[in-house]
């Protein structure tokens, strides 16, 4: 667990962090390294974005610490970005607003993210999933070394999470970069996640999807009953032709029901 | 053409009846200052801070009251007193209680009442408050004018140094702050910026109005724009229009100048509203 200087992107030891004596988050501690995707998942108020905040330096810690070497480059997904009508704005002037990349590299990212027939268009005229994949863009852009995402598939149906988890598992196939991402819903991440921590406050499990899955903290965090939840076993793939049909859809959501 | 000939008309029109110093004085200024407030007025509409304008102008009054009270002329004195109250606004907006317009209803109300008070406590300024509320543009002298431009030139090089990350932080802050922007300097050369444009622009329009002349251009701008860089260019071309239509109204029928600039600016937002095509 050693820093081992190449491929370390982002280590955090013993992080703690209150608002007003107000606990947010209990001696949290991991890292990211070259090549891995970490998600993270926990229910609301458990603390995911002000973690997501300490990891890329935005916000202190109350006590504990990060290690970010200075060197690498960074691509930050946020949660939801509103753009206000009043403002004209393209979606590749958007992407321009990226320090220190040339238009071309826009033009380039674009195709890589297949938006290219809206590049002239408003960017506030982008459906929701159009947008996650602009954000997703701009992100890109920049050539990152760590790539932190923010709920990267908010509001966007089965096929369009597919299709951006697959964006996310290429590229970091293909560049090496780290990944460090939140996630509501394991099931579509699973496929491509290397260790999945469960946060409420406090890391209560942490480890492969397979393994957090089986983890009684992981159900009684979740709310979810064991049996039934379908597990993706396979690694780096789409991941949609082998899901365990159940009986207890109820329990879960986002089920993928096509195929 | 059409906007050429309008600005042109009025201009021929005042050369023939009179080519005063003062007139051209207030022409100058009043071009300079709408051009300024044209860039910085859409970065306060894009950023939702037209509150802002409002604290910063309010607390040009306080910097004049000050002024007054140590005798002396010098702008530096108002310079500086807005550019405390915008500083002293970011120290304040640490607190999360507050919300930044609370915190700006708070600031600019206080003090326009620290001002007014002040300066009605000295009997010989008395009769000249509406003098400091709507400005008095053909009372500018040569000295103003150097003063002006100065604020002017400067202010165009420090935004065209800042626009892209200026513009960044103004769409998303943390965004731009991971992508390396420094959030917090760019943020106080802007609110500095505005500090000394208010602060120079006080004898063109007032205290009262400032803030129209940097928000009324840049709305009309938007009906037609399709860039930031577009809509900064013509909310400065509308700034201007509305300053020499506003003049121009004003030596005709007698009234304050500062109010029929802003309505000039009104009246084209209205028409630039109601007329521009129609974008998907």
């Amino acid at each position: 667990m050693l820093n081992d200087g190449s491929s370390q992107l982002l280590r955090l030891e013993n992080v703690c962090k209150s608002y007003h004596k107000n606990l947010v988050l209990e001696n949290i501690s991991f890292s990211v390294n070259r090549g891995k995707t970490v998600t993270i998942i926990g229910p609301n108020g458990a603390g995911k974005s002000t973690l997501m905040k300490i990891s890329l330096g935005i916000l202190g810690v109350s006590s504990g610490s990060v290690f970010r070497p200075k060197s690498i480059s960074v691509g930050y997904m946020p949660q939801k970005v509103m753009i206000d009508d009043v403002l004209p704005l393209s979606v590749q002037d958007f992407l321009y607003l990226r320090p220190n990349i040339s238009y071309d590299e826009v033009k380039n990212v674009l195709d890589t993210v297949r938006l290219s027939h809206i590049s002239n268009l408003p960017v506030q005229s982008a459906s929701g999933g159009e947008m996650q994949r602009i954000l997703l863009a701009r992100a890109l852009l920049g050539k990152p070394d760590l790539l932190v995402l923010d709920e990267p598939v908010q509001g966007i149906d089965i096929m369009g999470q597919q299709e951006i988890y697959g964006l996310i598992a290429k590229v970091r196939d293909e560049t090496g970069c780290g990944v460090l991402m939140i996630s509501h819903d394991l099931h579509l991440v699973m496929a491509s996640t290397d260790q999945v921590l469960c946060l409420n406050q406090h890391i209560c499990c942490s480890g492969t999807p397979e393994f957090v899955q089986k983890d009684p903290e992981y159900h009684a965090m979740m709310g979810r009953p064991m049996e039934g939840v379908a597990i993706y076993t396979h690694h780096h793939a789409e991941g949609h032709d082998d899901h365990h049909h159940h009986h207890h859809h109820t329990t879960v959501e986002n089920e993928p029901d096509h195929d | 053409m059409i906007i050429i000939t309008i600005i042109i008309i009025p201009l021929l029109k005042m050369s023939q009846t009179m080519i005063d110093q003062f007139i051209i004085n207030a022409l100058l200024a009043g071009i300079l200052v709408a051009a300024i407030a044209g860039p910085l007025g859409c970065f306060m509409v894009w950023r939702k801070m037209a509150y802002f304008g409002d604290t910063i102008s309010h607390s040009a009054l306080m910097g004049i009251a000050l002024g007054i009270a140590l005798d002396s002329e010098n702008p530096i004195i108002m310079i500086a007193t807005c550019a405390s109250v915008a500083m002293f606004l970011l120290f304040l907006q640490r607190d999360r209680r507050f919300s930044s317009d609370t915190l700006l209803g708070i600031l600019a109300h206080s003090a326009l009442s620290v001002g007014i008070i002040v300066i009605s406590m000295m009997d010989n300024f008395r009769q000249d408050m509406m003098y400091y509320l709507v400005g008095d543009i053909l009372a500018i002298g040569i000295k103003d004018i150097y003063i002006i431009s100065f604020v002017a030139v400067i202010s165009a090089i420090c935004l065209m140094m800042i626009w892209r990350p200026l513009l960044s932080l103004t769409v998303h802050e943390d965004l731009a702050q991971i992508e390396g922007v420094k959030v917090n300097l760019i943020k106080i050369i802007y609110m500095l910026l505005i500090a000394f444009m208010v602060a120079v622009s006080l004898k063109v329009i007032g205290v009262l109005l400032i803030t129209a002349l940097m928000i009324i251009p840049a709305a009309a701008a938007r009906t037609v724009s399709n860039t930031p860089l577009q809509m900064i260019l013509i909310s400065s071309c509308c700034g201007i229009l509305s300053v020499l239509a506003g003049i121009l109204v004003s030596n005709e029928w007698d009234v304050p100048t500062g109010p029929a600039i802003v309505l000039s600016a009104t009246v084209i937002f209205l028409l630039g509203r109601t007329f521009a095509p129609k974008r998907a």
